[in-house]
């Protein structure tokens, strides 16, 4: 009865929303990699750069959305090195994905030791506000969930519609798609396809950068190790659950968020008492394997996904 | 000498290489408005890479293109579409997991466009499908068609960029001859309609059927340029080959009793490639069967059949008359079946393992090459010599990587790997795929010379011509059926393209019951 009592509280939904905001910036930004061709394992480190980038700038005096502007410019720069790496030199994706991974995320903590050589606790930064949209903020529980949270959070949703419209509504979405399912084509019709990949991996580096900077920016206001804390991979995962959709794996990510306020309220009820607490944090992880497991087998695989395009080749 | 002011595409001294090889040796080439003209060479004789040239999806090592008098700047493609040149390639540019419209549509608008003109593309490929005879569902997707319906999106994908050029790589390489009409029909409205055609080919008759002029290549070199009024068949094939490649002669089979039998054999489909549908087949000894058939019809089923690689979901194998179970590919190499797979890259060898390791890939565990878990490497190595030597592999040794090899040779050592067993049993799954003359001679002979000591062969061919000239019986397969058996000679190209096309088979049925 409790878990009814949670499941019908708007401050439960509006936690869901908050907590599924970061893991659909870096989706939205993987899936953008993955259509064009290219698995993009650098994310878990270009969320951990965008965290401490965007956090920083304000920190040193920017504004808000001038610190999510560098954020997005440093997750695009390490989105160019990965891209510069895996497709015109055709390198394996894997292997560039995880070394961008560390090298991300350990010269972000170099920056951070050498910008705060003396403290111990990290300082905080006024980060985003709340912001009740008028009227539709009225609605029960629903306006609550959605239309109380940060501008960041509007953000994210709107890039969602905007990868939608761009995928599925705009030559460049079409050129993207088909440098993922059949780069021959795209160059048979006089397109560059590393032009295309390159691009999408360097957007889609940006959008993961925005989902890191969101952590310190507008669900915490401050910096700290291993915050990140594998949401890139989740991220990498609901792209295969979304079966590489935006909608979908949109979808994907509430759920996942979903699974993750509800145990953490969970563990505060009777039941938390009981059961010893590192199960509640894994059930996220585990209903989110079986829903892959439901629902991606169905899914359609961008046919060139991680094949390297050598134009001249023979 | 004709008006030269009407060329609209010339080739001048276009030089290529790969490595030592000299693929196009300053080749020079020039098509007039409204003419389509041949270019006639053997596989390897360098037409891909001219055109690909053309195309700028590779760059001429010297020499230039120049389209309606202006030199496009080398390796880029869309200069080339830009100045009108269009390209079909032979094997098809297309996204499988995209529709009809979405493929055409790529490209042609600019990048950065806010929307798609969704109706105006949509009327603009309608008109052209009209005034062309190009019929295909625009909203299909492109893996759900059939081969020629693929091509037809390929032709449109070029008329749609409004080109005044266009390039046809082996356009018939995969269609049956009633789908060749219809592309002829389509080539001689696009003349009409003020367009020039270079088609790439190394069918005689059909560059005698559709041509104006025809240019020959040999080796790489440009041997000829003639009239196709002023020439016929022989001319062009002695052209073509140069003297000195003799096709085997064939004498008369004479069939023996059943080596190998199929009975009323299905298998699941696999994606939207057909399973087989109760087929039987019989391979008798002294005797070449043909299976005749448009890729993607079922012959990758009854091949892997043969080759124990799937097992019947139903019916009965049956090897020297007794019923097999539990077929496995195993099995088959212990029942002495040869198999020449139809991907010599990907199936056929290793391509970083040595031609020893090569060589002995499917007996690596016999008595001769292993004991107790050991390797003789000794004796593998002589077993690799001694096929190099008799089956004339040209390589640098038998510790060479089987990946700098040439097709032909790469497939010759497969020929005798499995040919020095004296196998009485060959499948030969496209064998002469990708290969110059000289190695399609060697092949067939050799099989032919299987068959005449006794042996039982399956010859799977999407060449009409080739199934022809070798198969004792021809069977087609179309959709996963198998059509009846055809004697040799019984049957005309244009009736087993009926079948190709599935035609017959529906009769066959009813007849049955």
């Amino acid at each position: 009865m409790e878990i009814v009592d949670i499941l019908i509280s708007a401050s439960f939904w509006a936690a869901v929303i908050r907590i599924a905001t970061p893991l659909i910036l870096a989706t939205m930004g993987e899936l953008i990699c993955e259509r064009a061709g290219v698995l993009n394992l650098g994310i878990e480190g270009i969320m951990v750069a965008g965290a401490f980038a965007g956090w920083m700038a304000v920190y040193s005096g920017t504004g808000l959305w001038m610190g999510v502007a560098v954020a997005m410019v440093v997750g695009m720069l390490f989105g160019l090195l990965h891209a510069a790496l895996t497709v015109p030199f055709g390198l394996s994706q894997h292997v560039v994905g995880l070394g961008v991974t560390l090298l991300a995320t350990s010269s972000t903590y170099f920056a951070y030791r050498l910008a705060l050589p003396q403290v111990t606790s990290p300082p905080k930064i006024a980060a985003f506000q709340a912001y009740e949209i008028p009227i539709l903020s009225d609605i029960p529980v629903l306006g609550q969930a959605l239309f109380s949270q940060t501008p960041f959070t509007y953000l994210a949703f709107a890039l969602v519609a905007a990868t939608g419209i761009m995928l599925y509504r705009t030559p460049l979405g079409l050129a993207v798609r088909a440098a993922g399912e059949s780069p021959a084509a795209v160059a048979a019709q006089g397109l560059s396809v590393t032009g295309i990949r390159m691009g999408a991996v360097i957007v889609g580096s940006g959008f993961m950068a925005m989902g890191g900077a969101f952590l310190t920016m507008s669900a915490f206001d401050s910096f700290f190790f291993e915050m990140v804390n594998g949401r890139g991979w989740v991220a990498i995962a609901l792209v295969v659950f979304g079966s590489w959709k935006p909608g979908k794996a949109l979808l994907g990510a509430v759920l996942f968020a979903g699974f993750d306020a509800l145990q953490i309220r969970v563990q505060q009820t009777s039941l938390g008492a009981d059961i010893p607490y590192q199960i509640f944090l894994m059930t996220p992880y585990i209903l989110s394997i079986v829903a892959l497991i439901l629902v991606s087998r169905r899914a359609q695989v961008p046919a060139a996904l991680m094949i390297p395009f050598n134009k001249g080749e023979r | 000498m004709r008006d030269t002011a009407d060329v609209v595409l010339r080739l001048d001294a276009i030089t290529k290489r790969f490595g030592k090889l000299i693929a196009n040796d300053a080749i020079s080439l020039s098509l007039r408005r409204g003419e389509v003209v041949a270019l006639l060479g053997e596989n390897g004789a360098g037409k891909t890479t001219l055109m690909n040239i053309l195309f700028g999806q590779y760059t001429a090592d010297s020499g230039t293109v120049e389209v309606f008098g202006r030199v496009l700047p080398p390796g880029n493609s869309r200069a080339a579409l830009d100045a009108g040149v269009g390209m079909v390639h032979q094997h098809f540019t297309l996204a499988d997991n995209m529709t009809v419209k979405e493929n055409i549509s790529l490209g042609a608008q600019p990048l950065f466009a806010l929307s798609m003109k969704n109706s105006e593309i949509t009327k603009k490929i309608k008109k052209i499908s009209d005034d062309f005879n190009l019929k295909v569902d625009l909203e299909a997707r492109v893996a759900n068609l059939t081969v020629g319906e693929r091509q037809r999106v390929e032709i449109l994908k070029a008329l749609y960029r409004d080109v005044k050029i266009l390039i046809l790589d082996e356009p018939t390489a995969v269609l049956t001859p009633q789908e060749t009409d219809d592309l002829f029909a389509t080539l001689r409205l696009a003349i009409a309609n003020g367009l020039s055609i270079v088609f790439i080919s190394h069918k005689l008759h059909e560059v005698m059927a559709i041509s104006d002029r025809v240019s020959v290549l040999r080796h790489g070199k440009l041997v000829a340029e003639v009239d196709t009024a002023d020439t016929d068949k022989e001319a062009l094939a002695t052209l073509m080959m140069g003297t000195g490649a003799v096709a085997p002669d064939i004498a008369v089979a004479t069939p023996g009793r059943d080596l190998f039998s199929i009975k009323n054999v299905s298998t699941p489909n696999i994606g939207s490639i057909p399973g087989l549908k109760r087929v039987s087949l019989n391979l008798k000894a002294g005797q070449i069967v043909g299976l005749a058939g448009v890729s993607g019809n079922g012959q990758a089923a009854l091949a892997d059949l043969v080759a124990g690689l799937c097992t019947p979901a139903e019916g009965t194998i049956e090897h020297h008359g007794d019923p097999v179970k539990n077929w496995s590919a195993r099995d088959a190499v212990n029942k002495g079946i040869a198999r020449i797979p139809e991907d010599r890259h990907k199936t056929g060898t290793i391509a970083d393992f040595s031609l020893t390791e090569n060589a002995i890939l499917e007996c690596y565990n016999s008595d001769d090459f292993s004991k107790s878990g050991w390797m003789y490497w000794k004796k593998a190595r002589a077993f690799a010599v001694d096929i190099i030597d008799k089956y004339d592999v040209r390589c640098p040794g038998p510790d060479t990587r089987i990946r700098l090899l040439s097709g032909g040779n790469m497939q010759k050592l497969i020929l005798g790997r499995v040919l020095e067993a004296a196998p009485d049993i060959v499948l030969a799954n496209q064998p002469v795929r990708g290969l110059d003359i000289g190695a399609v001679n060697y092949v067939h002979s050799q099989l032919l010379a299987a068959r005449d000591r006794g042996a039982a062969v399956l010859l799977i061919s999407e060449d009409l011509d080739e199934i022809m000239r070798l198969s004792d019986v021809i069977h087609v397969i179309s959709g996963g059926r198998l059509s009846p058996e055809f004697l040799r000679g019984t049957k005309s190209p244009s009736e087993l393209g009926g079948w190709m096309a599935g035609q017959g088979f529906d009769e066959q049925v009813t007849h049955a019951s």
